[in-house]
């Protein structure tokens, strides 16, 4: 999992484009106005379920160590997009994927790349919770364990960090052998985190993680991605408007399998610059 | 669906009460073929229980004096009505025929003089019962038990006691020390016995087993003497081929014949379970699989014998032999039928089993916990063996109980592949190599047939076939109790959250 530091983005060697959502830039504006290194970098995507299209040409560069926000109406392809970045579409039968995903300028649908090591960079998150039946702290072991960890002082340390990551230490330190089963919704979320960052992935794809969940534990998982975000690139699908305005710092708005509109958050919520992303943050469809 | 329209209402209402009547009756309909179910299995049950339960239990011995003069000791076992009270005679050589009457069925023991264990009693021939209190019940040797009157314990003519409680002590005496002492003794020792008739018996000294007196005994000792006798039919070999003594080397046979059939079996059926289920893709072939699987359930298990015989013992084990133990050819070694090639036939009727319930357990497995595996960067294999395998294990439990549950109770294929009457060792023993899966073995089901059906006299054997039951009963009973725990147990691990 050890990466050579980030030094030269390959989008920055590419004769830019003032479009974000067209790629190809240098570096993105951030919405305070700095400029941000891509982590991910999506070209020219599209993708097929069967004889059904279901990502239409998608190109659009994912900064890094900022949350970027997926929205858009129900079926538009969100998480298939999502899935994209770490392979899980790759599970689907009769799924095929044309363009390139670039993750640190590697495409990540080379035939010598290894998958499972790139699910190891690039975690996720899911709607459902969906912790193994097993402890809590064999949850959050389970990762380091498959990827060679095999010392219990090792997996204590990794346990520790990594549930007191995803603010979750103090309420189950003394029930760490309890089967995660019995923990509530908003802990089992949250324990997915945990699971999650356990591996020490780069990028973190959350595919709307709070749906299921109260606004307190809402709200505790909104604070947690923005800790996280000094170290984790992530990407969050939401339906909720206000999420993704309270908690991300790019936006993409994607439409019936399209790349509508992708800008500073702050900037497509106050000025959309497309009519689509108008209508259905004013929600007037969707 | 809403429904505003308050007059749509009324025939649907109507159509569901109708439909409720119907459902009533299938209600009553189900409920009452459970009923039935239920009824015949602890009829069973009970019978078995009851029957077998009883047979140790030291029933009091009787005189019964008849019309004409003789008497008889025994213990009565039933009572019947008949409507022929002596069928043999018409009706001018005084015969009572076409009236109804009662006879009791007495146990008089003394196979050997009698030629018999048991006598029917018609009523009406009965001039008295009661209960005598010297009868004494010796457990022999050879020849089943015998039932008579202390006189004496003679050593070379020679009178030793004539009471029985020094006859007691002289016995407790030879036991303390161990059995069959005596060989050094110069005068033979015998104990002479009054029977019915009147006559005198005698009985060699190193032919008695044991000796008491039933009527003597206290409920309590009653109780000692029961849990003994039941403890020694567990854990003591057979005599008499097979129609006295305990049960142990067809307890042991079956116990580890199921042990090994389940060793075979469930990796087997999982691995090929995991393949149809997790690896396989579905269509035309798999399908086939599965419906061969099935069908392979409801083959007769006879023809699994043959096939056992066929392919284990002559084709595998004859190579076997040949390849390893040429020296001790023509006498073959594992090219005849054994505990392995038994619990191999045995695992292959049982397979289908476990392979249709371990698919259901992995099927169970929601897919969600499985993308949360490989999202971690867990390859296929390590998702299914440390995810999804623990979650289907309930599933593949419940395959390994029913294979249990069958395989121990099935007889014909083992006939065939190497179940005897008669296992000269146990196939587990401390010689070395300890296992010696090539040997024949003793299992309970063909002990019950052949004590039911084989034996010289079925009459004796009865209450054993009954113990030999229930023990064969418990001893599923228990195997599956054990499994269906553990499965809870996991089950409790593996429960889905509420969330
Ligand atoms: N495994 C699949 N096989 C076939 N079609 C699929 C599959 N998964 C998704 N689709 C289709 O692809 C399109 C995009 O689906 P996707 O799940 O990405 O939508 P989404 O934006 O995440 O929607 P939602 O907000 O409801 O989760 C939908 O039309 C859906 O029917
Ligand atoms: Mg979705």
């Amino acid at each position: 999992m050890q990466q050579a530091p980030f030094e030269e983005p390959l989008a920055a060697r590419l004769p830019g484009s003032p479009a974000l959502a067209k790629g190809g830039g240098g570096k993105l504006p951030d919405s305070g106005g700095e400029e941000v290194p891509d982590k991910v970098e999506l070209r020219g995507l599209s993708l097929w379920y069967g004889t059904k299209r279901a990502l239409h040409d998608i190109s659009m560069r994912i900064p890094r160590n900022r949350i970027t926000a997926l929205i858009g109406p129900s079926g538009c392809g969100k998480s298939t997009l999502l899935r994209c970045i770490n392979r899980m579409n790759d599970l689907v039968e009769d799924v095929r994927i044309e363009g390139e995903v670039l993750l640190e300028g590697e495409d990540i649908h080379d035939p010598d790349l290894d998958v499972n090591a790139l699910r190891a960079r690039v975690g996720m998150v899911f709607q459902k919770s969906n912790p193994f039946p097993k402890s809590v702290y064999e949850n959050v072991a389970y990762g380091p364990r498959i990827h060679g960890a095999r010392k219990r002082a090792v997996l204590d340390e990794i346990v520790e960090r990594s549930l007191k990551g995803a603010a979750l230490w103090e309420e189950v330190k003394d029930r760490l052998h309890e089967s995660a089963l019995r923990l509530s919704g908003g802990q089992q979320q949250r324990l997915c985190i945990a699971r999650a960052l356990a591996v020490e992935p780069e990028v973190i794809l959350f595919d709307e993680p709070c749906s299921a969940l109260d606004p307190v534990a809402t709200g505790k998982i909104e604070d947690l991605m923005r800790e996280l975000r000094s170290e984790y690139t992530m990407v969050i699908v939401t339906h909720n408007m206000q999420q993704a305005s309270r908690v991300s710092d790019f936006t993409a708005f994607l439409y019936m399998g399209t790349l509508v509109e992708h800008s500073p958050t702050r900037e497509l919520f106050t000025r959309p610059r497309e009519a689509r992303t108008e209508d259905y943050i004013s929600g007037r469809f969707g | 669906m809403r429904n505003s329209d308050p007059g749509r209402l009324r025939p649907d209402r109507r159509r569901k009460r109708s439909g409720d009547r119907l459902g009533a009756v299938f209600i009553r309909l189900s409920a009452g073929a459970m009923a039935v179910n239920l009824l015949m299995v602890l009829g069973l049950l009970v019978l078995i229980g009851v029957k077998g339960l009883g047979v140790f239990w030291p029933r009091s011995l009787v005189e019964i004096r008849l019309k004409d003069g003789s008497r008889i000791w025994g213990a009565v076992v039933e009572r019947e009505t008949v409507r022929d009270i002596d069928p043999g005679r018409t009706e001018e050589e005084g015969g009572r025929n076409g009236r109804r009457g009662f006879r009791i069925r007495v146990r008089v023991a003394n196979r050997d003089l009698e030629g018999e264990e048991f006598l029917w009693v018609p009523e009406e021939e009965i001039a008295g019962i009661r209960v005598r209190e010297d009868l004494v019940r010796v457990e022999r040797a050879e020849w089943g038990d015998f039932l008579g009157r202390f006189l004496r314990l003679e050593a070379g003519g020679k009178k030793v006691t004539d009471s029985w409680g020094g006859f007691r002590k002289a016995l407790d005496a030879r036991d303390s020390v161990g059995p069959r002492t005596d060989e050094g003794r110069k005068e033979a020792w015998k104990a002479v016995f009054e029977v019915a008739g009147g006559e005198t018996v005698e009985i060699p000294w190193e032919g008695i087993l044991d000796a008491i007196r039933p009527n003597r005994m206290g409920f309590l000792e009653k109780c000692g003497f029961y849990g003994n006798r039941f403890f020694d039919f567990l854990v003591s070999e057979p005599r008499s081929s097979n129609t006295e003594g305990g049960i142990f080397p067809a307890i042991f046979g079956t116990v580890l014949m199921v042990f090994l059939m389940t060793i075979f079996v469930t990796p087997f059926g999982v691995l090929a379970a995991i393949y149809l289920r997790e690896y396989a893709k579905d269509g035309p072939f798999v399908r086939i699989l599965r419906i061969a699987i099935n069908n392979l359930a409801g083959v007769p298990s006879i023809v699994f014998g043959i096939f056992g015989l066929g392919f284990f013992v002559y084709t595998l084990g004859g190579r076997i032999d040949s390849l390893f133990f040429p020296d001790r050819l023509p006498e073959p070694t594992f090219g005849t039928g054994g505990i392995l090639w038994a619990s191999l036939t045995l695992a292959l009727l049982t397979v289908p089993v476990v392979i249709v319930a371990t698919e259901e357990g992995l099927a169970a497995v929601p897919k969600s916990v499985r993308h949360g595996s490989l999202a971690l960067g867990a390859t296929k294999l390590e998702t299914i063996w440390n995810v999804v395998l623990p979650g289907a294990a309930p599933g593949i439990l419940t395959g390994v109980i029913l294979a249990i549950s069958r395989a121990a109770g099935e007889v014909a294929p083992l006939m065939i592949v190497g179940m005897v009457k008669m296992a000269p060792d146990l196939p587990l023993d401390g010689e070395f190599p300890f296992l010696h899966p090539e040997r024949k073995f003793m299992h309970l089901g063909f002990h019950i047939f052949d004590l039911g059906f084989q034996s010289p006299d079925v009459e004796a054997t009865k209450p054993l076939v009954y113990a030999t039951t229930l023990v064969l009963v418990v001893l599923v009973l228990v195997m599956n109790l054990g499994a269906i725990a553990l499965r809870n147990r996991l089950r409790k691990r593996n429960a889905t959250s509420s969330v």
